[in-house]
């Protein structure tokens, strides 16, 4: 093989999420003669954005005064709040929450959002790059990170060169800065070479689904958020939905489970489907259609789980390193924050990473996860008393002098048979999409099929004997796309794996049981397509 | 020998098209857009011919708003020495293109001006056969592959393949001459990323539309845009017995 191509930066982020975007743009407004590129697997800057999403803007207002004078696409003031207990056949409205009251804040699709960042970012000289993606991480002779290597494009399945391959190149850095967002692929790595979660909980997470409509005309009551619980959940599985209305008759809607679920039935993408057709929303969404759906996990370790957060060479800001705000339902005000600290503290600091960690945990970011780090974990002895627990921590602050522990999501799942699993009470769907496929069609996921699979599952024989008999298979469930099918053909029973309609959520590689799924990145620009999510 | 590449911005076709509530177009805003599948794939056969030592430069040439640069800019990074750049907000219908690359071609003198066959938002399939008209040269639609034999500077004879109803036909024409390309004649390349930043520096020329004197009414009016009609619910028959009475009595037998 030939010697790789190498382009030297100051700075390289991987990923042009909210937090890499600000982190850059802080970088320059700072000190414009550093070098800094953003390097982003999508296809074009957006598209593999998923959120709600609601957002406090304080952190944007401190990052580009005058914003709202130029603000992104889509963007709404937010109205009134509800929130909901959900029960099969309707439901009674409870007092928001005072981390989910919204007045201040904005509807946004982040998608759009950070489509609207990039431009502002290359006008101070960021180099954004899309469609390129971080396929591993290089190191220098002193173990110290030295910047990605970019995937090689033009690869077949088989591994061999089709004729437009075109070698990646490596991209060295003085420092290397991750923003891959929930569950990173070389956040992952790092995370293990270095052992940044020695003496930290697990890492946490949920999957958040979600559709964007189009309703008829006069339907939508632009600005309305509204939060629900209970039904289509078990009260032991830890599940909620969100509805946003933005303008022009168009609603956000979504539904989050947590991946730390016990049941190997469980399915997420079908706990989502279930509670659009609750009396309360199908009237809603009757008669409209679906403009663009996708899923995304969700980072929920919170505070005592967050990794330490720098490395030598390299750092995590945003929800990578797993600053989501659970209570809050929000994440994109951490990521930014932690994007723009990162900025003062490199510059600061000659582009060393040393010492980020401990100003990150010093700063009002983590402040913020002190004071909620009981409340998402109690959740796990059941909703009502999570409910309370959340109620008490809520009164105290998050002084309680106790810190609840999390567990791994992966060894949480029960074995088949081995307790009674919930009876899921479910009803008659009317509303599209009929199942996953026709879901995965409104993500306008692509993948071009002649590559390697980008999801490596380490040792396929497990799939048809050990997990068949303790978990019945359950990635063919847990998957919101349906890459993971069971076929049983002349060649036996095996594992299959349609790589094409991944969405890129990453759920498989966190919840599979036996930690053998490795998600890596596929040829640069595929991936979903998502508009406006 | 220069090459001129028409290179049009359309929505990406992997966006799912939807049609604005009041019919009067599709929405763009928030949709991706880049550039037209076969107008890559003229640009790469030019590419291609420059790389054989056919010809020497390759430009791009696109008309649209201000903001059509940073497609332009795809296109140099995928090779093209330059971009011309005309510059309007108005939509442009096949006969304006046509004549804004006919006052090109008289600026630029190229042997060969190279076009995808059709764009995939309008599908006209028209800009290639009305420029060849206007500039009274040959013109080889629909091509699947391209020889060039140079004489001296633009003149010489171009070999084409073409993708038929019936199959291939191979035609001979004298340059200078438009080809417009079809699907299978290449595979685009991937951009490279130190490409994308040799093609910043690469100059694109704006020109104003209005300073083109280009006729520019317009020749085809739409009356609306609609989505196709959804599928209706099927019935389900017994036996095959059941399924010809059905189609006999809908009049499809």
């Amino acid at each position: 093989m030939s010697e790789r191509e190498t382009m030297e930066y100051d700075v390289i982020v991987v990923g042009a999420g909210p937090a890499g975007l600000s982190f850059a743009i802080r970088l320059k407004q700072l000190k414009p003669e550093i070098t800094v590129c953003v390097i982003e697997k999508a296809s074009t800057i957006g598209a593999q954005i998923l959120s709600g999403a609601v957002i406090e803007p304080q952190p944007l207002d401190a990052l580009l005064p005058g914003w709202r004078d130029n603000p992104p696409p889509i963007c709404v003031p937010a109205g009134e709040d509800e929130f909901w207990l959900l029960s099969k056949e309707g439901g009674r409205k409870l007092p928001v929450p005072p981390g989910m009251r919204n007045h201040g804040n904005f509807i946004v699709s982040l998608g759009a959002l950070c489509a609207w960042l990039a431009p502002q970012a290359e006008a101070l000289g960021v180099d954004v790059f899309p469609g390129f993606a971080a396929a591993d991480t290089i190191f220098n002779q002193d173990g110290s990170v030295a910047g990605v290597s970019i995937g090689d494009m033009g690869v077949a399945k088989d591994g061999s060169h089709k004729t437009g391959y075109t070698q990646g190149i490596d991209i060295k850095a003085k420092v290397t800065v991750l923003a891959e967002g929930a569950r990173g692929s070389l956040t992952k790595q790092l995370i293990k070479r270095f052992e940044l979660d020695k003496g930290k909980d697990p890492q946490g997470y949920s999957i958040g689904i979600k559709e964007l409509w189009q309703l008829p005309a006069g339907r939508g009551t632009s600005g309305k958020i509204v939060h629900s619980f209970g039904w289509p959940a078990d009260s032991h599985t830890y599940g909620g939905s969100f509805i946003y209305h933005l303008d022009g008759d168009r609603v956000a809607l979504g539904y989050v489970s947590g991946l730390d679920y016990s049941d190997p039935d469980y399915k997420p993408w079908e706990a989502f489907q279930q509670w659009k057709n609750h009396p309360s929303l199908k009237p809603l969404l009757d008669g409209g259609e679906i403009l663009s759906a996708g899923a995304r996990a969700i980072v929920t370790g919170g505070y005592q789980s967050l990794p330490n957060v720098e490395m030598p060479g390299a750092l995590l800001i945003g929800d990578t390193a797993g600053l989501l705000n659970v209570p809050k339902v929000k994440g994109t005000h951490q990521a930014i924050k932690s994007g723009m600290l990162a900025a003062e503290h490199l510059v600061a600091n000659d582009l060393k990473s040393a010492g980020f960690n401990a100003k990150l945990r010093a700063s009002d970011v983590m402040a913020e996860l002190k004071k909620v780090r009981n409340i998402k974990p109690a959740f796990k002895k059941g909703l009502w008393f999570g409910l309370m627990n959340a109620a008490w921590e809520t009164v105290l602050n998050g002084a309680s002098p106790w810190t609840l522990k999390n567990k791994a999501d992966w060894s949480s799942l029960h074995k088949l048979g081995a307790q009674e699993e919930p009876k899921r009470d479910y009803v008659q769907r009317t509303l599209a999409p009929r199942d996953r496929l026709a879901g995965v069609y409104f993500a306008a996921t692509e993948h071009d099929e002649d590559q390697p699979i980008h999801l490596h599952v380490s040792d396929t024989s497990i799939c048809v004997t050990q997990c068949a008999e303790e978990y019945g298979n359950p990635c063919t469930r847990f998957c919101p796309a349906s890459v993971y099918e069971i076929v049983d053909d002349a060649a036996g029973k095996r594992l299959q794996i349609n790589a094409a309609n991944c969405v890129h959520c990453k759920t498989c590689d966190i919840k599979d049981p036996y930690q053998i799924i490795n998600w890596v990145t596929p040829e640069g620009g595929s991936g979903p397509n998502y508009q406006n999510m | 020998m220069k090459i001129l590449v028409g290179y049009k911005r359309v929505v990406d076709y992997n966006v799912r098209i939807q049609v604005k509530s009041d019919g009067s177009g599709v929405v763009t805003d928030g949709v991706k857009l880049s550039a037209n599948p076969f107008d890559d794939i003229a640009l790469e056969e030019a590419l291609r011919l420059r790389e054989k030592g056919v010809a020497e430069e390759v430009i791009v040439v696109g008309i649209g708003p201000a903001d059509l640069t940073a497609h332009l800019r795809n296109g140099l990074a995928m090779g093209a020495n330059r971009a011309i750049h005309v510059v309007t907000t108005d939509a442009v219908q096949p006969l304006t293109a046509a004549r804004v690359f006919l006052k090109l071609i008289e600026k630029e003198q190229p042997g060969l001006f190279i076009v995808g066959k059709q764009a995939i938002d309008d599908d006209a399939n028209q800009t290639g056969q009305m420029l060849a008209a206007l500039w009274d040269r040959p013109q080889a639609t629909f091509a699947g592959k391209i020889d060039v034999s140079i004489e001296s500077g633009a003149t010489g004879k171009v070999t084409v393949t073409r993708e038929v109803d019936a199959g291939l036909e191979v035609i001979e024409a004298e340059l200078p001459a438009v080809i417009t390309t079809d699907l299978r004649l290449n595979e685009p390349r991937f951009i490279k990323l130190p490409d994308i930043m040799k093609a910043k520096s690469k100059p694109i020329d704006s020109i104003e539309f209005a300073s083109l004197g280009v006729e520019a009414h317009d020749h085809l009016k739409t009356t609306h845009y609609a989505a196709p009609a959804k599928r209706s619910k099927g019935v389900m028959v017994k036996d095959a017995a059941e399924l010809v009475a059905v189609l006999k009595q809908k009049g499809l037998l």
